[in-house]
């Protein structure tokens, strides 16, 4: 196809959709078209990027279906291509866009042909930014996707969208500049700005730390790690259920993507020297915003601020830098999508009906939604990293590492599986168990079909990858095995043999 | 393949019940879409008029009138569909045949597999199932692995889940959620079979959890009780403390052996009795250590001393749960692990102690809490409780045989106590206060015959299987080189006292001396349906059966014909070899537990049949310990003061304070409050929408960067 292959074809597939989108007339048969037109866009990238998946070779480590178009200048290209840690993200953006497109028929009401363009639009952002395989062009996907973002936010968002659209543009501004710099840095050292060729350079160290910490200042505001996270419960509370799902389900997991694809591998000797720090930030986050959650009141609230904790075991497992560590990040990150999104789209289900987010509103659900009982337990469990659901696997192998890394940090992160059970059962409780004592409840229906067919087959997922999470470790393996061997001959001799 | 269709049958009964009870909930939704509202606040309103003419109607119809009556205090969730339709009658009358068939099927299944593994002399199975996690060098998969040790429990897990499914076909059928109840109970039991069948520590943490999962869905059952729903929290949560400390275990034991299969570790063990780890700043041995966080986590599943907190609580759910989950199987998952991992344990001392002492304490301390208790399940709770700490005394000894074999032992008669208490409670509409009982011989008399026979097992009375099995375990607690036996000794011995107190006190205020029970109770008292009455007659049998029968090939090496290796002795460990050396064990030592329970008998004979005004004096001249002890040390009220609040406010105080001051005044509201001073000016000239700034701004630096790299690649 014009000489472009595969994973344009993914970048392309939903900006076609969005000028579909566009093209509609505003009335009802235009509604409807739109709506339909997004979602089945959404499926065939998602189809596609499944081809992608069965051309892409799991035992190979480096990276495929590269494909390379001068851009600006020689060194400066549009260079797409992925490995086995970006092929993860790539399906999992693809497999989430359906259920959100869904998820919004019955939310969105006003400018839906606005919506769902710039749903389709952050698609396409949100894979280039797992594809790029040049510096500037992963900024221009980085940053670009902020954009929607900040648009959902801003104009289907709640009661006080403003403020949180700010907030979350202000904190990820923060980052981008710095990061940008850097960038600029690596461009003018390396003499390229070619990923591939950037992983194989070596920087001076002292310029290591440096390029580190600017990175560091963006990926930690996208994770987010403590105490750059205030911007994501304002954000959730505010943003419309997709919103939230692409939210918790994507955008959190460019931080840690970038930390794999950038800061350990580019900079080997700063992110051994800057590890300890990331644990205590990690350390903190998990049990810091694992005692905020319990308190919360807001139900949304709660399931960002469980976010951030689990983003916790994410950075600390990154930074073990060993194989289950890094596994087990990438592992826990591809589960915290599928789980936070459902988590996500359960609250979404009892907002549209009682259009209140407020956990003292409810209760007894189960006595109305028995369905919706087991799905919102499910997930529950799943959050609490229950064996046997998705969410046990991160977790277990980011604190196995961790307690090799240090005693201290798996000590206390540990800590976070009591807390976790303690907010997210609370949770539960107050919401699903008990009588149905408010009158507004008494009639709350149980789930419809589309929501059954929403949530059913993140259900499915969250017990398979629970059981047979091999499905994916095979995927990353090659690929974070030889990450680890550049690692060590990264390093200097003495301290490669503490990464082992 | 026998392995695997006993794991299986119940997780396959788990799935159809599971679907059953959504489909069988269907129709009473419907119908009551219409009229909810109004059914249910008439049913509140009138409660007491309602009772009544309820019990009008139905006198004629005997057990089923008072169990409809009892319900309406009981089993609030039944509000919903006062009138079941016959369509989710008969899906749950599918379900439950459909799980009790198929935990039948489990249960002579896995009697073959103990008559060939352990009675005879087949090999021990270890199939793979298939793969779980790989990363690395790490290593966990799905496997089944029966051993004498596993077939023990097989037998024991499958055994009591089928009588306690049988059991709650008669116990739960006034209750609208009987095929979701008859699917946890088989939940539960898959988790329970996973957790025993395991071939490695991370599949045993699978069923561990699993059985977690299971257990705060039962307790919770009743989910419209806020104390029912606390309770299931507060066991879910405190297992989570002991499950931190097997999970850190775990961690340790891999880093240290490089696996999490049990027979390399177990390999590995002898060389690494000296590796060196650095623990939080402290340099200890690896064993022990392992050892000590592995056992956290038995102290909260086996509700040990520190973490018993939650077992008293779980009370609150149906009975049938409490005698499954929270009497024979569940709560002995950490008697269990310490057993299966008896090579480790083996090569530690300190541990050991630790074991011993925690086992000690826990069997003394919930004795004198189950002394004063008034609900007839919390004095059985504490009981088990109480027994609990027994087996861990048994393996803190190095009698790993002795502490299995209590378990084994122990998983009949209390089950039977907690079902007879169970027919008791249907007995008497809900009532579980054994001051409101006295009497009940004369009503159930069957019931009543069945709870002597656990009592006289539990107590230890000559020829039942609670007498060779704990007798054995005082003993081996007094021959035994573990530092801090003599204290152990002491405590069982004691306690052995206190158990056959308590027991006593509990069968004389029940059954025997004149009713205190309101008339119309006692007399409308009746004998449950033969579908209860049978898992009690089986049980009743097999607290004599246990016994004499099968206590020779229980007590014996752990390399002899029966355990044939699932059980590891050291060298050292002479504790079998001594309890039957008269020079070691003076015949003072052997009589003490007989001494004990009849003193315990005939005080509990004086106090609550020749003089029954005496226990009520007495706690008033001493109301310092009486209060003490109701008030179970008053652990909750401090783990609330020390945990559960200082958690809360924190929480607080780091959302309200760290986020919303700190966090959010220094960051964005800050800067945006500065922004705003500097530019108020222009904004309210200009539309008021800030993300349109924000955008212009985004877009204004991407343009710049894109010209000025092109400028710069250009150049």
């Amino acid at each position: 196809m014009f000489g472009f292959g595969i994973l344009s074809g993914l970048l392309v597939l939903p900006l076609a959709g969005a000028a579909f989108v566009l093209l509609q007339k505003d009335d009802e048969a235009g509604r409807r078209n739109m709506r339909w037109g997004a979602f089945w866009t959404t499926i065939v990238t998602f189809l596609l990027s499944l081809v992608a998946l069965s051309r892409f070779d799991a035992a190979k480590a480096g990276f495929q279906l590269v494909e390379r178009k001068a851009w600006l200048g020689t060194e400066i290209t549009y260079q797409l291509g992925v490995d086995g840690i970006a092929m993860p993200f790539v399906i999992l953006t693809t497999f989430l866009m359906p259920f959100c497109i869904a998820a919004s028929f019955n939310a969105i009401s006003k400018r839906e042909k606005e919506y769902y363009a710039l749903f389709l639009l952050l698609e396409t952002l949100m894979i280039g930014v797992f594809v790029a395989l040049d510096l500037v062009l992963f900024y221009a996907f980085f940053e670009a996707g902020l954009i929607p973002m900040f648009l959902i936010i801003g104009i289907w968002g709640g009661a006080r969208r403003i403020y949180a659209s700010f907030k979350f543009f202000l904190y990820t501004l923060l980052g981008s500049v710095l990061m940008l710099i850097a960038i600029m840095a690596m461009y003018w050292t390396a003499g390229t700005a070619d990923i591939v060729k950037l992983l194989a350079f070596r920087f001076p160290s002292n310029m290591q730390y440096w390029l580190w910490l600017a990175f560091f200042a963006s990926f930690a505001v996208k994770m987010p790690m403590w105490p750059v996270h205030t911007w994501l419960p304002d954000a959730h509370v505010e943003a419309p259920t997709a919103g939230s799902v692409i939210l918790a389900g994507i955008l959190l997991k460019m931080g840690g993507y970038g930390f794999l694809r950038f800061s350990i591998p580019m900079f080997p000797e700063a992110s051994l020297y800057f590890a300890n720090f990331v644990f205590a930030l990690s350390v903190i986050a998990i049990i810091y915003t694992s005692l905020v959650a319990m308190m919360q009141e807001d139900i949304k609230k709660l399931i960002a601020y469980s976010s951030v904790a689990h983003m916790g075991f994410v950075t600390m497992g990154l930074f073990t830098l060993n194989a289950q560590g890094i596994q087990g990040a990438v592992f826990q990150m591809v589960s915290h999508g599928l789980v936070s999104g459902a988590l996500f789209l359960c609250v979404g289900v009892v907002y549209d009906r009682m259009h209140t987010r407020e956990i003292a509103a409810y209760g007894g659900l189960v006595n109305r939604m028995p369905l919706y009982a087991l799905a919102f337990l499910l997930f529950t469990m799943a959050n609490v990293g229950l064996p046997g659901t998705s969410g046990f696997v991160g977790e277990f192998l980011t604190l196995l590492a961790s307690f090799k890394a240090n005693s201290w940090v798996a000590f206390l992160a540990t800590t976070g599986v009591i807390l976790s059970a303690a907010y997210a059962l609370w949770l539960f409780a107050r919401v699903v168990y008990g009588p149905t004592e408010k009158h507004a409840l008494e009639t709350i229906p149980d789930l419809s079909g589309r929501e059954i067919a929403i949530l059913a087959p993140l259900a499915v997922l969250v017990i398979y990858y629970g059981v047979q999470p091999n499905a994916i470790l095979s995927m990353s393996q090659a690929s974070v095995d030889a990450l680890i061997a550049g690692l060590q001959s990264g390093l200097p001799a003495k301290a490669a043999a503490l990464v082992k | 393949m026998m392995a695997t269709a006993i794991v299986f049958l119940p997780l396959l009964g788990f799935l159809i019940a599971g679907i059953a009870s959504l489909l069988a909930h269907k129709p009473a939704r419907e119908a009551d879409v219409i009229a909810f509202g109004k059914a249910d606040h008439s049913e509140h309103g009138h409660g007491s008029h309602g009772h009544g003419s309820h019990g009008h109607v139905s006198n004629g119809h005997g057990a089923h009138g008072h169990s409809s009556h009892a319900r309406d205090d009981h089993h609030p969730d039944d509000h919903h569909a006062p009138e079941p339709s016959p369509h989710s009658e008969s899906v749950s009358r599918f379900a439950e045949v459909l799980t009790t068939g198929f935990l039948m099927v489990a249960c002579i299944l896995s009697w073959v597999l103990f008559t060939q593994i352990a009675l005879g002399s087949a090999q021990p199975i270890r199939i793979t199932l298939a793969s779980w996690i790989h990363v690395g060098n790490f290593v966990a998969d799905w496997n089944i692995r029966v051993d004498t040790l596993t077939a023990v429990m097989l037998v024991v897990v499958t055994t009591v889940s089928a009588l306690v499914h049988l059991y709650s076909i008669g116990y739960m059928h006034e209750d609208a959620g009987r095929p979701r109840f008859m699917a946890y109970l088989s939940l539960f039991t898959f988790a329970m079979l996973m957790l025993v069948t395991a071939d490695n520590l991370v599949q045993m943490f699978f069923g561990w959890e699993g059985v977690g999962l299971a257990s705060y869905l039962l307790i919770g059952f009743w989910f419209k009780k806020k104390s029912a729903n606390d309770a299931a929290m507060k066991a879910f949560i405190v297992n989570r403390v002991g499950d931190f400390g097997f999970a850190l275990g775990i961690f340790l034991v891999f880093w240290v052996f490089g696996a999490v299969s049990f027979d390399p570790i177990f390999a590995a063990v002898p060389g690494k009795a000296k590796e060196v780890v650095s623990f939080l700043g402290f340099h200890l041995n690896a064993l022990e250590l392992a050892c000590c966080l592995l056992f956290m986590g038995a102290m909260g599943k086996s509700a040990q001393f520190l973490l018993h907190t939650w077992l008293p609580d779980a009370m609150e759910g149906p009975t049938p749960v409490s005698a499954l989950i929270h009497a024979a199987t569940m709560v002995t998952a950490g008697v269990f692990m310490v057993a299966r991992l008896s090579p480790l344990f083996e090569a530690t001392h300190f541990a050991m102690s630790v074991v011993l002492i925690f086992g000690a304490t826990t069997a003394i301390f919930a004795a004198t809490v189950g002394l004063v208790q008034n609900d007839i399940k919390r004095v059985i709770a504490y009981s088990t409780c109480s027994q609990l700490g027994y087996m861990f005394v048994a393996l803190g000894s190095g009698l790993y045989a002795g502490g299995i074999y209590h378990l084994f032992t122990h998983a009949f008669f209390k089950a039977l106590l907690f079902l007879g208490a169970g027919s008791v409670i249907h007995a008497m509409h809900h009532e579980q206060d054994i001051r409101k009982m006295g009497g009940l011989i004369k009503v159930i008399p069957f019931t009543a015959a069945m709870m002597f026979i656990g009592n006289i097992a539990l107590t230890g009375f000559p020829f039942t299987a609670g007498y060779y099995s704990k007798d054995a375990i005082i003993e081996a607690a007094f021959v035994a080189h573990t530092p801090g036996h003599v204290y152990a000794f002491l405590c069982v011995v004691l306690a052995a006292g206190l158990t056959s107190f308590y027991s006593w006190r509990l069968y004389f205020l029940t059954f025997l001396g004149e009713t205190r029970a309101d008339r119309h109770s006692f007399e409308h008292a009746h004998e449950s349906p033969l579908v209860m009455l049978v898992p009690l007659g089986v049980l009743a049998a097999g607290a004599f059966l246990a016994g004499a029968p099968l206590a020779h090939s229980f007590l014996s090496d752990a390399t002899g014909p029966f355990w044939k290796g699932s059980l590891f002795t050291g060298a050292e460990n002479h504790v079998l070899h001594d309890m039957h050396d008269p020079a070691k064990l003076p015949r003072w030592v052997v009589w003490s537990p007989f001494v004990m329970m009849v003193g315990g008998f005939v005080l509990a004979y004086l106090f609550y049949l020749r003089w029954p005004r005496l226990p009520g004096q007495i706690a008033e001249r001493h109301p310092a310990i009486y209060r003490f002890l109701l008030n179970k040390w008053y652990f909750d009220e401090l783990y609330d003061l020390i945990f559960v609040r200082p958690a809360r406010w924190l929480g607080r105080f780091l959302w309200k304070k760290g986020d919303g001051l700190v966090i959010d005044g220094l960051g964005p509201d800050g800067v945006s409050a500065l922004a705003v001073k500097i530019a108020g000016r222009v904004m309210r000239l200009q539309t008021g929408y800030v993300y349109h700034y924000a955008l212009a701004m985004l877009l204004g630096v991407a343009g710049f960067v894109t010209w000025y790299l092109y400028s710069g690649g250009a150049h």
